[in-house]
């Protein structure tokens, strides 16, 4: 593995995935902060590339989105010119925020009352299942799952299908240029795109004018004016398809395994949530924070400009490492450390920031308050007990296994 | 529960700010020179505020329908940009983390929306 502190600065490559996959990138983003805050790599199998790693430059970018643009696209690859998928999260304004404000109410509070229930039924049901005394692997039965399960109740998704929607998502996220070759090939990628459009497409048409009340997201985009005919604009029906299937999947799944592990390197915050349950609102936002499962977004230039005395031209992709800025010491009081009850612990970049903050915190912050509060009433142990596999991906910090074992309380 | 006012004794050259809840719920407290609606929430543990960002108008999770009986700053940009994003926008939405008590300001009515997101 690299040592990032002896290299010289033009030599740290910032866009290999192994930093993540065997977690081993605070020394580089550490000295980034600290040394070349705004920093320029010529050459990458995603092209030449500025990152910025500090907290504030970061806020301040996302606050210029005149300059700095999310079109065409917020990947660190460009999309392929054949198949530019219309999103909003890489939309700039005014075109974004209508198209985001039709898809928020979905995942409005008011809304989320409604699947609190059913989460907490769900989430209550993969752990009574759980085996007890022996190890099993956390990511299947726990994360996956129960991310796999919202996103299905989110969509109304046929239930015995379900594990598509994962399966889709995996693979949008996973192109072979930011997975060093792990990942999928243009044509694999394609091919799944198709195949969810088509079944989107399906369901769409099923549903129109069926007059059931619309609760899940498909109903809620034919309910709404703006976008009641979305689906005769195939990219951007995908789109946004696309945006809400992965918003809601890898983000959270791999904050509910980020938990457990940290929990387990900080007995003492375990300790301090078992006395006081009071504590896992905030434990959550600092679960977020420290595993911060996007680590980046990008950004383009609008226009030629100056940031901290580096001249950045017109065209150029920047890159927002949130993972750096959650861990900005001049911001974050030390953190290094998991520490579930900080002062302003809901100030973190995860969710980003500005006009693109993402849109499902809500309910990702939901999702992982009922994991906790039923994990913690059921098990008296939950005990890492083999060394976690981490993802290989430069968008995405996460485990692929997470062997646990735990221990119920004795009723 | 009807309003009340949480000072003891109310010095005229101060403005009042009156926190309605969602549910109709009021509370009045004293503005204090320079600290902006959000703090004021925050500081007298006004609920239906989250503030998430501290004040930076970066995550709109302090959005509020604000009346006053006289001037007020009008919003910047970001707190524009940021505003444009809510399904419930009104005339009157602002971000409390951006008005700042100032000296000599009007009364302030603070609505507050049914939920931050």
């Amino acid at each position: 593995m690299p040592d990032y502190r002896g290299m010289p600065l033009e030599d740290l490559d910032v866009s290999d995935p192994r930093m993540f996959q065997y977690d081993h990138w605070h020394d580089l983003f550490a000295r980034l902060r600290q040394e070349c805050p705004i920093h320029y790599q010529p050459d990458s199998p995603a092209g030449p590339f500025w990152s910025v790693t500090r907290y504030e430059d970061i806020v301040a970018i996302e606050r210029d989105t005149a300059t700095f643009s999310s079109e065409p696209s917020i990947a660190i690859i460009d999309p392929e010119p054949d198949m530019i998928l219309k999103m909003f999260i890489a939309m700039d304004p005014p075109e974004h925020d209508d198209q985001r404000r039709a898809v928020h109410h979905a995942v409005a509070p008011r809304n989320l009352q409604e699947f609190e229930v059913l989460i907490r039924e769900r989430t209550s049901e993969a752990l009574d299942s759980l085996p007890e005394n022996e190890p099993f692997d956390w990511v299947k039965l726990v994360s996956r799952d129960l991310t796999t399960k919202m996103l299905a109740t989110l969509f109304d998704f046929p239930w015995e299908e379900r594990d598509k929607l994962t399966e889709w998502s995996d693979t949008f996220t996973s192109d072979v240029r930011i997975t060093a070759g792990e990942g999928y090939t243009r044509e694999i990628i394609i091919g799944h795109i198709t195949a969810c459009l088509q079944r989107f497409t399906e369901l769409w048409h099923e549903r129109k004018g069926d007059g059931k009340e619309a609760f899940d997201l498909i109903r809620l985009l034919q309910a709404d004016p703006n976008t009641e005919n979305m689906v005769d604009d195939p990219l951007t029906y995908m789109g946004n398809i696309m945006l809400l299937i992965v918003g809601g999947n890898d983000t959270t799944r791999n904050s509910m395994s980020g938990g457990v592990v940290f929990l387990n390197q900080f007995p003492d915050e375990m300790a301090k949530v078992r006395q006081n349950s009071d504590l896992i609102p905030s434990m959550v936002s600092e679960i977020i924070r420290y595993q911060t499962p996007l680590p980046h977004m990008r950004r383009t230039t609008t226009r030629d400009v100056e940031l901290n005395g580096r001249k950045i031209a017109k065209g150029e992709k920047v890159v927002l490492w949130f993972v750096s800025g959650n861990y900005d010491e001049a911001v974050i009081e030390r953190p290094n450390d998991f520490w579930i009850d900080r002062p302003s612990v809901r100030n973190h970049l995860s969710f980003g920031a500005g006009i693109h903050r993402c849109m499902g915190n809500r309910l990702a912050e939901m999702q992982l308050r009922i994991l906790w509060e039923e994990a913690l009433q059921r098990f008296e142990t939950i005990e890492v007990v083999g060394e976690p596999k981490r993802t290989c991906n430069l968008f995405i910090r996460g485990f692929t296994e997470l062997p646990v074992k735990v221990t119920r309380f004795q009723s | 529960m009807g309003p009340w006012h949480e000072s003891t004794e109310r010095n005229g050259s101060l403005t009042v700010i009156t926190f309605i809840q969602h549910d109709g719920s009021e509370r009045m407290v004293d503005g204090d020179l320079g600290l902006s609606l959000m703090e004021t929430a925050l500081k007298h543990d006004v609920p239906g505020i989250d503030a998430d960002c501290g004040g930076a108008a970066i995550c709109g999770t302090c959005h509020c329908f604000v009346e006053a009986s006289g001037d007020m700053p009008a919003p910047g940009s970001q707190e524009t940009a940021m505003l444009g994003l809510r399904p419930d926008r009104a005339e009157n939405s602002r971000l409390a983390c951006q008005i700042l008590v100032s000296d000599g300001m009007a009364d302030i009515t603070v609505r507050l929306p049914e939920f931050q997101m």
